[in-house]
């Protein structure tokens, strides 16, 4: 997938407001995963020969965040949290709930392509537990009626 | 008794997170006041008030802030850690979407302090709502020239920039969020030398959490007599609680630093649901020393919880009840310290792993007596060895529940299974 115009024009301008070419590593990656939606190798390198940066550099830090896809996925990402306090208020449930509702593995995505669930980390939301990100939006308080709406509005969507 | 809101004041109120709304409030005017001030006479005032770090180390802000050159010919950077990844804290999630111009405010304080002419805020990955919030406060913040050149016709200039990350508990160690500003992995850095010295591009650096820097413009503006007359000696202030876990109302409460745990969640959590009762809370985040039922008259404090063998961290209380499970829940945190280990050092890495496991095969029933004492072990290899703190953020919590629920794993060991009834650490409502 080639880089467009308008993304090389995001990615100029991201370079010249960084201190160093290395620095404006992380916003570019985010940049590019928000266009094709993973870091496949051709952007990683590519990416490397923009900044002039080491392609080892580039898988490095692509590997080392956990937000960062190097394999497509669903249209939607749920990233659903695992940590005490959710797990404390049933996140352990809901993660079953939601494998079976969605016919997916964690970590895996649905066959239609739509949604892939990920498995989260404390989301800093733990007064509102059990909570998830679903793509940009904290979905806090989860009971089934809840999962089942936010399953069905992403499917339709 | 009610919260005593400082912080939290206004965080109710529709578009409270506007700066028309933080203006209208008052807002901004401890920023001339400030700018009409020597340096020194901020940190004198910071220190007066007692302020510590809100991040987790409870380190005195006015004497950390004293530890930069002002006259340094390399920048000086000033980033605020907006990382909140810790478990069971969830107080600067709130900052950030609700009411950031404080917080914004006490950037631009804090750089004219320290002669810093950029700053950083680093925002995790996660927060996609927040960084809206805080692009949106920064761009309001530069239209009334609080930021720019030339901030109110001080001569005094400013920049400051939103650094998103991208999932990784570590970057919130400041070590770790520097380097992933620099564009590489969170590593944390051996310290010394410290950031103060060398930091952010080999820069002198000061790293400070969002509740610090909210708390300022608010002493700046009352007086530092004014804030240290709230909470207890050497411990002063609000402190914004997190309750969280097995209790009736959780949520978030604003209250003098020193309160009771018990007080806190009877009165303000009101209670344990289910009429069930408190097994074990963990006071801090997730990386705190548990504590048992029998320790709820302590005070909430950054030296009461140190001296108990705990301490404040990030004051993110997460309860637990009497169907507990504490074998589970400590498998749950050993899960998600091998998850975030950077993996620098072998005995955090490794350790974490083998924690992990150890408890798993002592929920699964395939663990052996001997096997207690090995956990109690390994936790106190990884104690105090390591380039940073995560190591033992993970080791303490452990050692506590080993040490404190010891019968519950000899049991799980002497019936070769779990021995309650429900098969997750909590049941779904
Ligand atoms: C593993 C680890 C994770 C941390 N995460 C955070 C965090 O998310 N937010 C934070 O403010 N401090 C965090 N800290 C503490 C920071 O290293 C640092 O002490 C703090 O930001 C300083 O700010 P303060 O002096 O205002 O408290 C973490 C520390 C460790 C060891
Ligand atoms: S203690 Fe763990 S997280 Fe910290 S630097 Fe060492 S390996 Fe990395
Ligand atoms: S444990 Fe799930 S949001 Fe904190």
């Amino acid at each position: 997938m080639p880089f467009t115009d308008s993304l090389r024009e995001r990615i100029d301008l991201i370079v010249s407001g960084s201190e160093t070419r290395q620095s404006a590593l992380i916003p570019v990656l985010r940049e590019i995963q928000n266009e094709f939606g993973y870091l496949s190798n051709e952007s990683m390198e590519e990416t490397a020969r923009i900044l002039g940066i080491p392609p080892s550099s580039v898988q490095n830090v692509a590997t080392f965040y956990t937000m960062f896809f190097r394999k497509p996925v669903g249209e939607h990402v749920i990233w659903l949290c695992r940590t005490l306090s959710c797990a404390l208020r049933g996140a352990e449930h809901v993660e079953h709930y939601m494998c079976e509702r969605l016919g997916v593995k964690t970590g895996g995505t649905t066959t239609d392509g739509k949604i892939t669930l990920m498995e989260a980390e404390c989301l800093a939301s733990c007064g509102t537990a059990p909570v998830m990100l679903v793509d940009d939006k904290l979905e806090e308080n989860l009971t089934k009626e809840k999962v089942d709406r936010l399953i069905e509005g992403l499917r339709k969507g | 008794m009610p919260e005593l809101r400082i912080l939290r004041t206004y965080v109710d109120v529709p578009d409270s997170h506007t700066i028309g709304s933080y203006i209208s409030r008052g807002g901004y005017t401890a920023l001339p006041k400030a700018l009409g001030m020597k340096p020194d006479e901020i940190i004198e005032t910071i220190k007066k008030a007692g302020l510590r770090g809100r991040g987790g180390a409870g380190f005195p802000t006015g004497v950390k802030w004293g530890f930069i050159q002002r006259d340094s010919k390399k920048p000086i950077y000033l980033c605020c850690n907006a990382d909140e990844s810790e478990p069971g804290s969830f107080k600067d999630r709130e900052i950030l979407e609700r009411d950031p111009h404080q917080m914004l405010e006490g950037i631009i304080i804090g750089c004219y302090t320290i002669n810093s002419h950029k700053s950083y805020i680093y925002i995790r990955g996660e927060m996609p709502y927040g960084a809206g919030i805080i692009e949106g406060a920064i761009r309001e913040a530069y239209e009334k020239g609080y930021l720019g050149k030339n901030i109110l016709s001080s001569g005094f200039d400013l920049d400051v920039v939103l650094f998103r990350g991208a999932g990784a508990y570590i970057c919130g160690e400041e070590t770790g969020l520097l380097e992933s500003i620099e564009g590489k992995n969170g590593e944390p850095r051996p310290k010394p030398p410290f950031p103060a010295q060398i930091g952010l591009f080999g820069c002198p650096t000061i790293i400070n959490n969002v509740e610090t820097l909210a708390c300022v413009p608010h002493i700046i503006n009352r007086g530092p007599e004014w804030f240290s007359s709230i909470g207890i000696p050497k411990n002063t202030g609000t402190k914004i609680y997190g309750l969280c876990g097995n209790v009736n109302k959780p949520g978030l409460y604003e209250l003098p630093l020193g309160i009771r745990l018990r007080d806190l969640i009877d009165e303000y959590g009101e209670g344990i649901p289910g009429g069930r009762s408190v097994k074990a809370v963990s006071p801090g985040g997730s990386s705190a020393a548990v504590l048992s039922a029998d320790e709820l008259n302590i005070t909430m404090d950054f030296d009461s919880l140190a001296a108990a063998g705990s301490m404040l961290g990030t004051a993110g209380v997460t309860v637990m009840d009497d169907s507990t499970c504490m074998v589970r829940v400590a498998q749950n945190l050993a899960h998600f310290y091998r998850d975030e280990s950077c993996g620098q050092c072998v005995q955090c890495r490794e350790g974490t792993w083998w924690l992990e496991k150890m408890l798993t095969n002592i929920e699964e029933g395939k663990g052996r007596m001997e096997h207690i004492d090995t956990l109690l072990d390994a936790c106190y290899q990884m104690r105090g060895t390591t380039i940073c703190a995560l190591a033992d953020g993970c080791a303490m919590p452990i050692e506590s529940i080993v040490k404190k629920f010891r019968h519950e794993f000899e049991e799980h060991v002497r019936l070769g299974r779990c021995p309650f009834e429900r098969k997750t650490l909590g049941e779904w409502m």
